[in-house]
């Protein structure tokens, strides 16, 4: 026995009731009193078969296993680098987890200084949210010149999209290297001129991210930005 | 002498009249704007975020924190000496007791959620405009919340009760003033701020309570509003 | 910041644009709202760009200074609230609220644009009293000009209580002004490696080498400056940057 007492894809308050009876499960974002499922946060809902769960569009970057992010170095250790990484907790990158073999007596800052930003990879969060990052990995590495920006994390997916569809539009419209931190942390390097086309379209996709009809917009706005026409690859 | 009509012309159960926006301050996580009459409410959140000095933190669960303040040319009459005086500082702690009940910070160990109440204009009944302005910047920072919480002042002026008292008869000098602020947890309907200013028996604090709960109720649908009307799922 | 990200943010500059796309000399779209509080006797709203500031002023009578028996008083105070920015933190004004309100101040006390002598209701007794609170809720950059155009709007709109002598009834607002006479504007450029840039944002003004607050009456009379920043200036140097200051300031002031 069950029923939905909202539909898909609306947007739900907390406290909110999303369904009654049995059938259905809570899911993230969601939790269950007595035989209602009720959202535990302000977000979309996502109904997956009986799988209720609330997609969060606000609220900072939680830390968790495998993301590849954008870090900044903030301090040097004996043992390795602390790292900010746009959260309320910072990571740890130890030497032992660095891409190359380090000396036990080496200058730690040869290899990343102070205000450097890397793209590096969580391989473990503690229930103290601890952070552990390693720089063992394919494109891990350390990011020379570039500007960066910070995005709503919650919007990664759509800036990246289904894989990589967005964010290799926007780099073959404006020849610029982007890498987008699953943090909410953007990378951007190219001529300047394009640089904030960008940053444009990017701030454009944060703003429109839950309208329908985000990739055909977002393509005629580059085409306008750049004057180039654009072929978008059918991504299945 | 009885009070039979309100010095400005409201029902005894009305309130002034509301005005609800979210998103308004671009630096914080999320923030609202919560107007009620002339009492005028900014709430900005910030966190889930580190704390400083690290004693602060607590290991389990993550803190709120809360601030309230008045602006120096907010008030009828003199200026506000700026700083954190007594009241504000007991405020800003009821007001953090009021949110508490609703909000899980299970998530967030050894961090802080701050939340800042600001009030550009004020006429009584503002640690209600402050709640109900952080009840909307929290969820509109994500912050996990399993309710909303919704406050209005109550009392009797005279010999009526009423609901929502501004300046003028909180200060009603023609008959016995209780000025009672409220804060209802939205679906279950329990009181998590409570607090009294005058003379009233007890029959007639029961009446107050049931009139806060409707008067909360139509502060809780304007709040949800605002929220949704932020993030409004558009289909072209 | 690193050296690199300085370095690369000349790579901009060189072309004549900054990381948003204005040129040097450009100013973010600037906003003025006035009364947004009508329990001040003058309140106004000021954004630029995505910064946002308030300001409003009280008025009170009170005794006159003894060096100044015939002159009311006027004094302004800055706040750098929390609400506003990630970096501040609550607690009473720290430097930079104090750098604000003395820059503000200067520019409104030196110009003379309040008439201190028409405050006068008593003289060695009583004189009007008018302090401005300027309150930030949203810190994108340049709180200096912000800061200022939201006082000195807030001041031009302020109109006096009734007063009969004995006590002030600040229900009943009168139709009279304040005794304005110059009104100054205030342009801060800074200074980046051997660039000028005016309405810096935050991710600018962390590259600062250093800064120049200009402030400007109607007729280009400077009234007020203030230098920060770590890095010297030469003499060249403030000469170009007041003459940025004074230009714009003519733009600005059409908005008042």
């Amino acid at each position: 026995m069950g029923k939905l007492l909202v539909e898909d894809k609306t947007i739900v308050t907390p406290g909110e009731e999303l369904a009654e009876g049995m059938d259905f499960l809570p899911a993230e974002g969601t939790f269950r009193e007595k035989d209602k499922i009720i959202a535990s946060g302000l977000g979309l809902v996502s109904i997956n078969g009986r799988l209720i769960k609330i997609i969060s569009m606000t609220g900072r970057y939680i830390p968790k296993k495998d993301d590849t992010i954008i870090a900044k170095v903030t301090d040097i250790l004996m043992s390795g680098w602390i790292l900010d990484i746009n959260s309320s907790y910072s990571a740890v990158l130890s030497v032992k987890e660095s891409r190359d073999f380090i000396r036990r007596d080496a200058d730690l800052t040869r290899y990343y200084d102070i205000d450097d930003y890397i793209i590096t990879k969580i391989v473990m969060v503690t229930s103290q949210r601890l952070v552990d990052a390693s720089m063992k990995g394919p494109g891990l590495r350390k990011l020379i010149g570039g500007r960066i920006i910070k995005v709503n994390s919650n919007k990664v997916p759509r800036i990246i999209g289904k894989r990589g569809s967005m964010v290799s539009m926007i780099k073959n419209a404006t020849d610029c290297n982007i890498i987008v931190g699953q943090n909410g942390i953007v990378w951007i390097q190219g001529l300047p001129k394009n640089e904030i086309i960008v940053v444009k379209t990017i701030r454009k996709i944060e703003q429109e991210a839950h309208i329908s009809g985000l990739t055909e917009r977002i393509k005629t706005f580059l085409e306008k930005e750049t004057n180039k026409k654009i072929v978008v690859e059918k991504v299945e | 002498m009885a009070y039979n009509k309100r010095i400005d012309g409201r029902k005894f159960d009305e309130t002034r009249p509301i005005e609800a926006r979210v998103g308004v301050i671009k630096n914080s996580d999320g923030s609202a704007y919560f107007k009620m009459g002339k009492t005028t409410a900014y709430a900005a959140v910030y966190g889930p975020r580190g704390i400083h000095p690290k004693f602060l933190q607590n290991p389990r669960n993550g803190k709120l924190r809360c601030f309230y303040n008045m602006m120096p040319f907010s008030s009828m009459g003199e200026r506000v000496r700026p700083g954190a005086n007594r009241r504000a500082k007991e405020i800003a702690m009821v007001t953090e007791k009021a949110l508490l009940p609703v909000i899980d910070l299970t998530e967030f160990p050894n961090s802080v959620v701050d939340v800042f109440i600001e009030l550009p204009q004020t006429d009584a009944g503002t640690r209600c405009a402050g709640i109900c302005a952080a009840s909307m910047a929290l969820a509109d920072a994500g912050i996990p919340m399993k309710d909303m919480v919704a406050s209005v002042s109550v009392g009797r002026v005279d010999d009526k009760l009423v609901v929502d008292l501004d300046y003028s008869e909180e200060s009603y000098e023609n008959g016995t003033v209780a000025d009672i602020p409220t804060a209802i947890i939205s679906r279950t309907g329990e009181i998590s701020l409570l607090q009294m200013d005058g003379k009233l028996s007890r029959d007639d604090l029961k009446k107050a309570i049931e009139m806060a709960k409707k008067a909360c109720s139509k502060i809780d649908k304007i709040q949800r509003d605002a929220l949704k009307k932020k993030y409004e799922v558009k289909n072209e | 910041m690193n050296r690199e990200q300085k370095d690369y943010i000349l790579n901009f500059l060189e072309q004549g644009i900054r990381f948003d796309g204005r040129k040097l000399d450009e100013y973010r779209p600037i906003k003025i709202e006035t009364g947004f509080s009508e329990n001040a006797e003058g309140s106004a709203k000021v954004s630029i760009g995505d910064t946002i500031v308030l300001a409003g002023v009280k008025l009170s009578v009170g005794e006159p200074y003894p060096d100044t028996p015939n002159e009311g008083t006027m004094m302004i105070n800055a706040e750098l609230l929390p609400l506003s920015n990630p970096d501040f933190e609550p607690g009473p004004p720290g430097i930079q609220a104090i750098e604000l309100a003395r820059v503000v101040d200067r520019g409104i006390r030196e110009s003379g644009s309040i008439d201190t002598k028409k405050l006068c209701i008593k003289k060695r007794e009583k004189v009007w009293s008018i302090t401005v609170d300027i309150c930030p809720i949203n810190d994108e950059g340049n709180l200096f000009d912000a800061s200022t155009l939201a006082a000195v709007v807030a001041l031009k709109n302020t109109k006096f209580p009734s007063y009969d002598g004995d006590v002030i009834d600040y229900k009943k607002k009168t139709k009279d002004s304040l005794p304005l006479k110059k009104l100054p504007v205030s342009c801060t450029v800074i200074k980046i490696d051997n660039y000028f840039i005016v309405d810096p944002t935050p991710e600018e003004e962390k590259k600062v080498d250093s800064r120049l607050t200009v402030e400007v009456e109607e007729d280009g009379t400077l009234c007020a400056l203030q230098k920060g920043g770590d890095k010297p200036l030469t003499a060249e140097d403030i000469d170009k940057m007041v003459k940025i200051g004074i230009k714009k300031s003519k733009e600005l002031r059409k908005l008042l």
